[in-house]
């Protein structure tokens, strides 16, 4: 009897599980991504899987969907052995996924892209009708409210991803997986998405959440598994643990979550801008009147949800583009079109410039470290010993100590931009513009895609910076990060400063409000 | 000018339209699901070739464009295979089976029928009867309805009625059904179409299928209907003008009508008046037949607005890690 009963409660157990992985494995090339995986997660719960880049979390949910199929493992869904060669045979058995950059059409209509590949029969009407009924139906239920027939290009980020997420319950997912899905809302399109989640959860949905932000973690998920460089490492009640614990299983070693810095003594001020306008080539205007100034030894943290000005703000200070109004270096007007204007002349100034996008604007992927190093200063008189020679040695020399300075790994000269992970790209592009000691250094997204360990030292070279006496002006969709870097904090909204905050006097949720346009 | 020369021009450029329209929809379907297809021109010149040369010895023309077909789409499946299934570059495909046409075409016909390069001409069945519609001749007396029904519209092969009912077709296969949704997808972000499990390999071979079988049709008239016979490169750079008109439509199926209409019609006016004189100078009969080929320089140069092309076009699929 006695066996029964312990027999019976495994068998409930195992249907407890939405879905079991056992012994995943998975490389690409020498490149093992996944190393013997197992992990159950519990129906009806929200599962978050935290790890830094490259541990290994998207690939495992890319097996799950069918995207790649695993070297060795099994999958269970439902407590069912199941085979999933294709997203088709994942989505048959229920599995929906919310991929960080959305699959979407973007000049489809919202109906259109919920059903497609999931339509009725040959002919879309039908389809449409129905789709256009069950939609209305789950944004009374989940706070899911689209207008079907909106094109997804018009629509917010923050909409389409909603648009994701219906295109899964469309095809009756039962388990739902997100990848990263709040890496592009604001703070209040994020907590709307967690409502949904929560609401999801209630009606007997699973959904796994893939995040390297902690405090999403803490806030809304009941489980969470840690992997690391491919292997699973740890699995928490999220009641019983805390970020701490978690960042260090992440990393392996002792982390410091907050950054470690002195208050800052600002000195003159060196950069001034009045008045920047700016229209683009559709016409719309981008920079609608931006006035701001920095003084040396501090930084000015630009907060704001991306797309709303920061980046022409950053190309016009640093010379990509003419703007109205009047950028002055310390206290000399710089010019702002015509011969003199130009990203080179503003170098030569003193501004140096970390672009928002490395891999457009800060470094040329298919070159060598050594050739990427010396971009933008390629002219300066100790790489020319005569204008008819380029010293290629002295570049890579320079670049040897550079990788030393700022740990970039592998410290190989030779290896092509494209070969190192994006916090070690993000290092070499930073190394080049802040060894020179710039008198304003203009950085956008220091730290995306880069990991705990990286984040944490390019933090520290910011500060380090900002204590030698260099104006840092930091633009950044990563409200922790503008929080703990800041001396002043600047709120960008459609194109104009919302407001300015001290960090010691604000918080995340008024600078949401102010990120959303509300005052 | 009379209106018997007008229902004459009109008349015409129907016919001549007809070539380019069904080419226009095949480029049109091609690059909708995300295929570029700058070798209309060799597809029609080899279907044209083909649709001669069975029609002939077959002396029935419905075999010999049933053969073009088929030609046109062994093209079509080396262009998929090359740029789908090994993800080549669509544009050097392309350049590649116009090549392969052009010279394909006049070595066989030469080593089979020892005529220079062309083949025999086409006569009775092997030619395309021109259809007459009903009561065409009961109006022909009837002013306005007469010049309209039996000059215009009647008396004309059947592939062109068959490539003005396309246009409409397309317009609902696109548009209306699953397949259309789905090819314009995978032309717009394959990904999309990936992740919903749907294969974006097999709907860009059957764009691409399609667009061979169009491309069949198109030469197939144009030696059958249009001409009685194969001559070399007898297509003329119609499978670029064709091009042009789909980039002047937009990617549009009845605009592409409207706009293979006014290639047409330019084509016409240029063959009826061969010599023109404005106000009292000459102008050349070569100027006047230049005028389609400028037309498309003006429109590829970008002077009609801006076209943008579906997104995906001209990008093998990869899946990304």
């Amino acid at each position: 009897m006695a066996l029964t009963d312990t027999a019976m409660r495994q068998e409930t157990a195992a249907s407890d599980l939405a879905i079991e992985l056992r012994g995943i494995s998975k490389a690409f090339g020498s490149v093992q991504a996944n190393k013997d995986i197992s992990i159950r997660v519990k129906r009806g719960t929200i599962h978050g899987i935290v790890g830094e880049n490259g541990a290994g979390k998207s690939t495992l949910m890319s097996i799950l969907f069918g995207f790649y199929s695993a070297d060795a493992g099994e999958i269970y869904v439902n407590g069912k052995l199941t085979e999933i060669p294709d997203s088709l045979s994942a989505i048959k058995s229920g599995i929906g996924m919310v991929f960080q950059h959305f699959k979407l059409v973007d000049n489809f209509t919202v109906l259109e892209n919920v059903i497609l590949g999931a339509e009725d029969s040959g002919l879309l009407r039908p389809s449409l009708a129905r789709a256009r009924g069950l939609l209305k139906d789950l944004a009374r239920e989940f706070e899911l409210n689209v207008n079907p027939d909106a094109k997804v290009e018009d629509l917010s980020v923050g909409h389409q991803q909603r648009v994701e997420i219906l295109k899964a319950l469309y095809r009756e997912a039962d388990i739902l997986i997100l990848d990263e899905p709040t890496g592009v809302l604001t703070p209040s399109e994020a907590d709307h998405l967690f409502r949904i989640l929560k609401g999801l959860k209630e009606q007997g949905k699973t959904i796994i959440l893939i995040t390297h932000k902690l405090r999403e973690i803490m806030d809304v998920t009941d489980e969470v598994s840690v992997m690391r460089r491919g292997e699973m490492v740890a699995t928490r009640v999220t009641a019983e643990t805390n970020p701490t614990e978690l960042a260090e299983l992440m990393v392996g070693r002792k982390v410091l979550l907050r950054v470690e810095k002195t208050p800052a003594k600002p000195g003159a001020e060196v950069l001034r801008a009045e008045g920047l306008r700016v229209v683009d080539s559709h016409g719309v205007e981008r920079l609608r009147g931006v006035s701001l100034d920095i003084r040396a030894g501090e930084i000015l943290g630009i907060a704001g949800v991306a797309g709303n000005g920061q980046s022409e703000l950053l190309e016009v200070l640093a010379g990509l583009r003419e703007a109205e109004g009047q950028v002055w270096l310390r206290g000399e007007a710089l010019p702002m079109s015509g011969a003199k204007f130009g990203p080179l002349s503003r170098r030569k100034q003193g501004i140096a410039h970390v672009p928002e996008d490395r891999h457009r604007r800060g470094l040329v992927l298919n070159f060598h470290a050594w050739e990427n190093t010396a971009f933008g200063y390629h002219h300066d008189a100790r790489f020319n010993p005569s204008p008819w020679r380029m010293d290629n040695d002295a570049i890579r020399e320079d670049t040897r100590g550079k990788m030393e300075r700022f740990d970039v790994r592998p410290p190989d000269c030779w290896l092509k931009a494209s070969g190192f992970s994006g916090g070690n790209q993000q290092k070499i592009v930073l190394a080049r513009e802040m060894e020179r000691n710039p008198e304003v250094l203009l950085v956008g997204q220091p730290t995306r895609g880069g990991d705990i360990g990286a984040i944490e030292f390019i933090h520290q070279q910011l500060i380090n910076l900002r204590d030698q006496g260099t104006a840092v002006l930091l633009v950044s969709v990563e409200l922790d990060e503008i929080l703990a870097l800041s001396d002043r904090i600047a709120v960008m909204f459609d194109g104009r400063i919302m407001g300015e905050r001290m960090p010691d006097e604000t918080n995340a949720q008024e600078l949401g409000l102010l990120m959303a346009g509300m005052e | 000018m009379d209106i018997a020369t007008i229902v004459q021009v009109i008349d015409s450029t129907l016919r001549l339209a007809t070539p380019l329209l069904f080419a226009c929809l095949a480029g049109l379907i091609s690059e909708r699901a995300g295929v570029f297809d700058i070798g209309l021109e060799g597809k029609m010149l080899i279907a044209a070739f083909t649709a001669a040369a069975i029609a002939y010895v077959s002396a029935n023309v419905w075999i010999g464009v049933g053969a073009a077909v088929l030609a046109s789409m062994v093209l079509s499946l080396v262009h998929g295979v090359a740029s789908i299934t090994f993800r080549g570059n669509q544009l050097i495909a392309g350049v590649a089976i116009n090549f392969l046409a052009a010279g394909i075409t006049v070595v066989i016909a030469q080593n089979w029928f020892q005529l220079g390069g062309r083949t025999p001409s086409l006569t009775g069945d092997a030619r395309m009867a021109r259809l007459q519609l009903p009561f065409a001749d009961a109006v022909r007396d009837v002013p306005v309805l007469g010049p309209v029904y039996s000059g215009i519209l009647s008396g004309h092969g059947l592939l062109v009625y068959v490539a003005f009912l396309c246009v409409p077709l397309t317009w609902y296969m696109l548009f209306r059904t699953r397949l259309g949704l789905r090819m314009r997808a995978v032309g717009e972000n394959p990904a999309a179409v990936d992740t919903a499990g749907i294969s974006v390999v097999g709907l860009r071979y059957i764009g691409v299928a399609i667009g061979g079988v169009l491309c069949g049709l198109a030469g197939a008239y144009l030696a059958t209907g249009l001409s009685a016979g194969f001559v070399q490169e007898m297509t003329a750079g119609r499978g670029f003008i064709a091009l042009a008109a789909m980039i002047f439509a937009k990617w549009r199926p009845w605009h592409a009508m409207g706009a293979v209409l006014l290639f047409g019609f330019l084509e016409a006016v240029a063959n009826r008046f061969q010599n023109i004189e404005i106000l009292g100078v000459g102008v050349p009969v070569q100027a006047m037949q230049a005028l389609p080929y400028v037309l498309t320089v003006v429109i590829l140069a970008g002077f009609v607005g801006k076209a943008i092309p579906p997104r995906a076009v001209g990008t093998p699929y990869v899946k990304e890690h």
